[in-house]
């Protein structure tokens, strides 16, 4: 699995000397699949690398600072939307670690603005955000009733002059998730940067990160959010952050992505059976930049629903989904 | 993948791999003239089964690669060559980032490039393909590259992909070993590849400055109108699919194109009568 080389070159840099084409074919394909061909071009740096590849990162590292840029200015614009609110407002995954100019941001690729803010501020938050240009980015009411009922975020919102996704968020996972992690501790503990936003705390940083992973979802684009959880471990108090997923009931997903995180990027780690599972779940990539193990994949994708919601809502969830003509890739 | 060919094309190389035999044969047959080496490439493309059975049960082309769009609509292994050029587009469309890539044609003759742009079906690409036969050089029929420092067009010499009536008027000019197999009752029509004259394919390379920029617009009576920079700045901003993603070197190199090149807006009723009309604005105003 050309996976497993993206990992290796992530971790140790100097290992590309050591590819033919082939081997750059295969890696350069893996890290486009896994939105992490900047973080590779920043990590490889000034290394002698063959021509031909020499333009390719120099490319990434040019779409990673556009990516930073139009994602700062994304917040600059939620920011001067919600300031007459004087509500809290946290950024979340890539935006945090860009404007705060963390090592997850190094390179990263980030797709929308996720934000936190106050589960009783939603409401004027949302009304802010429509008034300032945000627009649904569908219109279905099963779907909207769906996320405000059962998810943690509002239906996802697009700007309509600027064509880009925010996600409003109350809490960290999904209501109907079994963990419940304590947002408005989050909230409170939120580290204010300058221009009126905050950042979760680092040990915050590493949990949040944890429970997107491991909690939710099915670990597609995992290496990326794993890569996140690598350097975000560096600026977190390892007792403090135990304290902090106790307290938000995450301390098995934490432990378990510290373990994961250092046996890919790391110094290696001791893994138990199910991390194996999910490493090989995280690797599942080939030298064409294709998805492999599609079973496991398959199960993965099962699993997030399970995560979700309990059985009899999952099976009337994917029973009506399924009557409005959705089928999973 | 189990079938794969690597092809340079300008500046751009491409690492094609497919489930299926014949695109990959077909394109080894029409890039023939093309460096086709196994270095690194640029792009990975695949083209790949669009569901578990459909690799031998009705074959049917899901596109994709480095780059690629979610919502892509499967296509028959029929049409498995226009298949892969699509996706060689799609990576460039999306990926390429060292030059303005504007989607128009574009021909050069004594040192300097015309430069057409415009919709599909407005006759750009029919047009280059015709001039590329009468002493002109085919630089590409469907990207030109505009270099964000020197200014200069660059070609993409693809396989012009030749639409419904444009097949027989360029057929009957050129050699049947140029031209590549009829791909009946695709999404647009009828298509058929016509592979440029070897000194387009040897001169790759080579950028020269622009001279004339033209809209054209085919099936209406003769007529030549000036377009304002402004108009012309937004069209082309339109007719680019990295203008944004470059920023700031994107905007100066555009500026600077449209500040320097005469551009007008040409309708025509035919081939010839569009040739004739170039070669006149080429004489007044390049």
């Amino acid at each position: 699995m050309s996976a497993a080389l993206l990992v290796r070159a992530l971790r140790d840099p100097a290992s590309v000397a050591a590819l033919d084409a082939d081997g750059w074919n295969a890696l350069i394909a893996a890290a486009r699949a896994e939105r992490l061909i900047g973080t590779l071009a920043l990590r490889i740096g000034e290394q002698p690398v063959p021509q031909a590849v020499r333009p390719i990162l120099a490319d990434a590292r040019l779409d990673a600072e556009r990516e930073a840029r139009q994602a700062l200015w994304e917040a600059d614009r939620a920011a001067a939307a919600l300031a007459p609110l004087g509500v809290r407002t946290v950024l979340l995954k890539g935006t945090a670690y860009a404007a705060a100019g963390l090592a997850a941001g190094q390179g990263r690729f980030i797709g929308d603005l996720d934000i936190l803010v106050p589960r009783g501020a939603m409401a004027e938050v949302e009304r802010a955000l429509l008034a300032a240009g945000w627009e649904w980015v569908k219109e279905d009411a099963y779907d909207d009733a769906y996320y405000r009922q059962w998810m943690h975020e509002l239906p996802p919102l697009i700007h309509r002059d600027r064509d880009r996704m925010i996600d409003v968020h109350h809490t960290v996972l999904p209501l109907t998730a079994r963990q419940t992690p304590d947002a408005a501790a989050m909230i409170a503990d939120a580290v204010p940067l300058a221009g009126g936003l905050c950042i979760l705390s680092a040990e915050d940083r590493v949990c949040h990160a944890a429970a997107h992973l491991l909690a939710d979802g099915d670990l597609a684009g995992g290496l990326r959010n794993l890569w996140d959880i690598h350097c975000l471990l560096e600026e977190a108090d390892s007792r403090a952050l135990d304290r902090r997923a106790a307290l938000h009931g995450l301390s098995s997903h934490v432990r378990q992505a510290r373990r994961i995180a250092a046996a890919l990027y790391g110094t290696g780690a001791w893994l138990t059976p199910w991390d194996r599972i999910v490493a090989a779940r995280l690797l599942a990539r080939d030298g064409w930049g294709r998805e492999r193990r599609k079973l496991l994949v398959f199960a993965f994708y099962l699993r997030s629903h399970w995560l979700r919601m309990p059985p009899l809502m999952l099976a009337r969830h994917l029973w009506t989904k399924w009557r409005k003509g959705y089928r999973p890739a | 993948m189990r079938h794969r060919l690597t092809v340079r094309i300008g500046p751009a190389s491409f690492r094609i791999g497919s489930a299926w035999r014949a695109p990959v044969e077909q394109l080894a047959r029409l890039y023939a003239g093309y460096p086709q080496d196994d270095g690194i490439a640029d792009f990975t493309v695949r083209l790949q089964p669009a569901g578990w059975a459909r690799q031998w049960l009705r074959p049917s082309i899901f596109i994709t690669g480095d780059h690629g769009l979610a919502d892509a609509a499967p296509m028959s292994l029929a049409h498995g060559l226009l298949a892969a050029e699509m996706g060689m587009n799609l990576q460039m469309a999306l990926g390429w980032r060292r030059h303005l890539l504007l989607h128009a044609s574009s021909v050069e003759k004594d040192g300097r490039v015309l430069v057409m742009t415009g919709e599909s079906g407005s006759g750009k690409s029919t047009l280059a393909a015709q001039l590329g036969e009468r002493g002109w050089r085919l630089m590409g029929d469907e990207f030109a590259l505009l270099d964000l420092i020197s200014g200069h067009v660059f070609p993409f010499p693809r396989l012009v992909s030749l639409k419904n009536r444009a097949i027989d008027v360029l057929a009957a000019e050129v050699p049947g070993e140029r031209m590549g197999p009829l791909l009946a009752g695709t999404a647009k029509g009828d298509i058929r590849h016509l592979v440029p004259r070897a000194d387009a394919v040897a001169r790759m390379a080579e950028g020269a400055p622009p001279a004339l920029l033209l809209f054209p617009r085919f099936g209406h009576g003769p007529d030549v109108r000036a377009v304002g920079q402004a108009e012309v700045f937004m069209r082309l901003t339109q007719a680019s699919t990295n203008y944004v993603a470059l920023g700031e070197p994107g905007f100066r190199a555009l500026t600077r194109f449209v500040t320097t090149v005469p551009a007008r807006a040409i309708d025509f009723p035919s081939g010839e009568e569009a040739a004739a009309m170039v070669d006149r604005l080429w004489e007044e105003l390049a």
